[in-house]
């Protein structure tokens, strides 16, 4: 399996005659192999969306068959609605500090690619490594300090505190993002625009911001996802039960600090988190890789 | 980076101005400048600057959660020495990361040469491939311990039904069910990304020169040897980087899957630290810990930023 390019799957000197079985044996073993490979990788999350979906009794059975086999059911979902201080407080917190932070980091990088690709002043060079460079550096490491820092800024505890962090993690990433794109628009079309007598915001809201677009959903899947799913932040930040996200929340669900564990509630839990991802990164998947191969390709 | 023709025209208009309102011009752009970058500025300096600082500066001290905090110098650090919770932590990250990096790359890169030709069932099966990828580590660990369950799980009561065990095996109870279990799922949910980063440096491998190479007579292991893999080595040191720091700083899959389980067994760095300034409240020593976990990855990272800018091997 080292090579699979289609000029070397047959000698070239073999008769032509000879080539044709050949080539159609290959074809199929590949799809087959192809198939087999996806089915495994897709396989633990439908067995968790299909999990999800059965009966409190069979879900209290090991998942053999997957699908439920008395009938679909919500009661894994009725469940999970009603722990901590419900489903629905806790998917609005995830949802505004996803969203938040979304806005926040296209808001904040679309500044600061604009400044650091157009501009120059001084320490111009110096700032900007300062804001890349801290993705060298775990967060990990400064959750103590940042702890404190939030507590005395009154905003430990709060959605708000969790939001400004996640934008300043995702920086380096949607900084680097954006002055590239800046980067990659030929001056002239400002310039043309303020020849026509607009002024500095018109001419970045309605000239410069279309031509960056896509560079702006890159930075917003990426900082959507991370906020998201982030656990560890959230999980020291957020001490008030009516402020957990969704990862914090099914956590307690599954070490049982609801009463006893109820794996079908878990897996609803898992299903609510896994879908917004995966819709949205099957919908937005150009941009996604975009913004890996940018990085991998520097 | 399009300068072209026209540019001239407008850096002579916004050029350097020798009058003296052109200099006030010039002066005013650069503060506009600075205004643009701002926002960000100041985001980084409060809430990764400061803490960085104020985490070196209450690595010096005794800093319970309550109380006065008080100055100990570096009593903190030589205490560490004697901690061997904390280097059992750290030989089991380190070992987790060497054998989580090999089973990833073992996997990836196979898939990203099987995927690589562009066409219709390719596309497929790389997305397939890929989803896993963008769900978060929580939900993962969290769909993971639950297939792990010995009664209500997946992989214990189906190896009993295929008859491989006899008994049930409560893969939670035992170091080597939790590590291999883990192991396997984030290669499940990491691989993906992987494979896309090679496959970004397979694609720079110039065609032809792979063409030439056939027709020479070099077999296709060699052509993969001596052109392929000296091409890649960029992104196979970045994608081993990101590997690498993001298995050195491992807590979530350990946290939901197992609690550092059997017996501390599966502790990660973070997951001590966490323990010592979240649950113990020593936050003066966990900042100490912190600290040496840092200066351990900037290394690491350091290292294998060399070999990513080195210029191609002269052998």
């Amino acid at each position: 399996m080292t090579d699979i390019t289609d000029h070397d799957l047959a000698p070239a000197d073999a008769p032509r005659e000879r080539r044709k079985p050949r080539r159609r044996i290959e074809k199929v073993l590949r799809h087959l192999f192809g198939i087999t490979i996806s089915a495994i990788f897709l396989a633990p999350l439908a067995w968790a969306l299909l999990a999800s979906l059965k009966p409190t009794t069979e879900a209290r059975q090991p998942p053999i068959p997957p699908w439920p086999t008395t009938g679909f059911s919500t009661d894994s979902y009725e469940v999970l609605g009603t722990v901590g201080s419900g489903l629905w407080t806790h998917a609005m917190n995830s949802v505004i500090v996803s969203v938040a932070t979304v806005a926040l980091s296209i808001v904040v990088s679309f500044f600061a690619g604009y400044g650091f690709s157009r501009f120059s002043f001084p320490f111009k060079n110096l700032l900007f490594v300062l804001i890349i460079s801290t993705i060298m550096i775990p967060f990990q490491s400064i959750l103590t300090p940042l702890f404190l820092l939030l507590s005395k800024i009154g905003l430990q505890n709060s959605l708000f505190g969790l939001i400004l962090i996640y934008t300043t993690l995702q920086l380096p990433f949607s900084v680097f993002m954006m002055r590239n794109a800046f980067d990659g628009i030929p001056k002239e079309l400002e310039e043309a625009a303020r020849v026509d007598g607009a002024g500095v915001f018109t001419v970045l809201i309605r000239v410069m911001a279309p031509l960056v677009l896509p560079g702006l959903v890159t930075v917003a899947i990426f900082a959507f996802l991370a906020a998201w799913n982030e656990f560890l932040a959230a999980l020291v930040l957020m001490t008030d039960q009516d402020n957990y996200t969704l990862p914090i929340l099914i956590a307690a669900v599954r070490s049982g600090n609801f009463g006893a564990v109820d794996w079908g509630a878990v897996q609803a839990g898992v299903t609510v988190m896994m879908v917004p991802c995966l819709i949205l990164f099957i919908t937005l998947q150009r941009y996604y890789l975009r913004g890996l191969t940018a990085g991998a390709v520097k | 980076m399009s300068i072209t023709e026209h540019t001239a025209e407008a850096a002579a208009i916004a050029g350097p101005d020798r009058t003296r309102s052109g200099r006030r011009k010039q002066r005013r752009r650069a503060l506009a400048g600075f205004l643009f970058v701002s926002p960000a500025v100041l985001l980084v300096v409060v809430f990764f600057l400061i803490p960085l600082c104020s985490a070196a500066w209450m690595s010096l001290h005794r800093w319970p959660l309550m109380g006065e905090a008080r100055f100990i110098g570096f009593d903190n650090y030589v205490r560490m020495w004697g901690d061997t919770r904390f280097w059992d932590a750290m030989q089991f990250t380190i070992y987790y990361t060497i054998v989580v990096t090999i089973a990833i790359f073992a996997v990836a890169f196979p898939l990203a040469l099987f995927v690589q030709q562009p066409n219709r069932a390719n596309s497929f099966y790389r997305t397939a491939i890929f989803l896993p990828v963008v769900v978060g580590f929580g939900s993962a660990a969290l769909l993971w311990v639950w297939l792990m369950n010995v009664d209500t799980g997946l992989f214990s009561p189906a190896a009993v039904a295929l008859g491989i065990t006899e008994e049930p095996v409560n893969l939670l109870a035992s170091f080597n069910g939790v590590f291999w279990s883990v192991i396997i799922m984030v290669v499940w949910k990491t691989a993906g990304l992987t494979m896309v980063i090679l496959m970004t440096g397979l694609q720079g491998v110039p065609g032809d020169i792979l063409e030439a190479a056939r027709i020479d007579g070099a077999s296709p292991a060699q052509r993969f040897r001596r052109i392929t893999l000296p091409l890649m080595r960029r992104t196979i040191a970045l994608a081993l980087t990101l590997s690498v720091a993001g298995s050195m700083l491992a807590f979530d899959q350990f946290y939901l899957i197992s609690s550092g389980g059997p017996r501390n067994s599966t502790l990660t760095a973070v997951y001590w630290i966490f323990t010592q300034s979240f649950v113990s409240f020593r936050l003066g020593y966990g900042s100490a810990l912190s600290i040496v976990l840092l200066i351990i990855l900037v290394i690491i990272s350091t290292i294998q930023l060399r070999l990513l800018r080195d210029p191609r091997d002269t052998k």
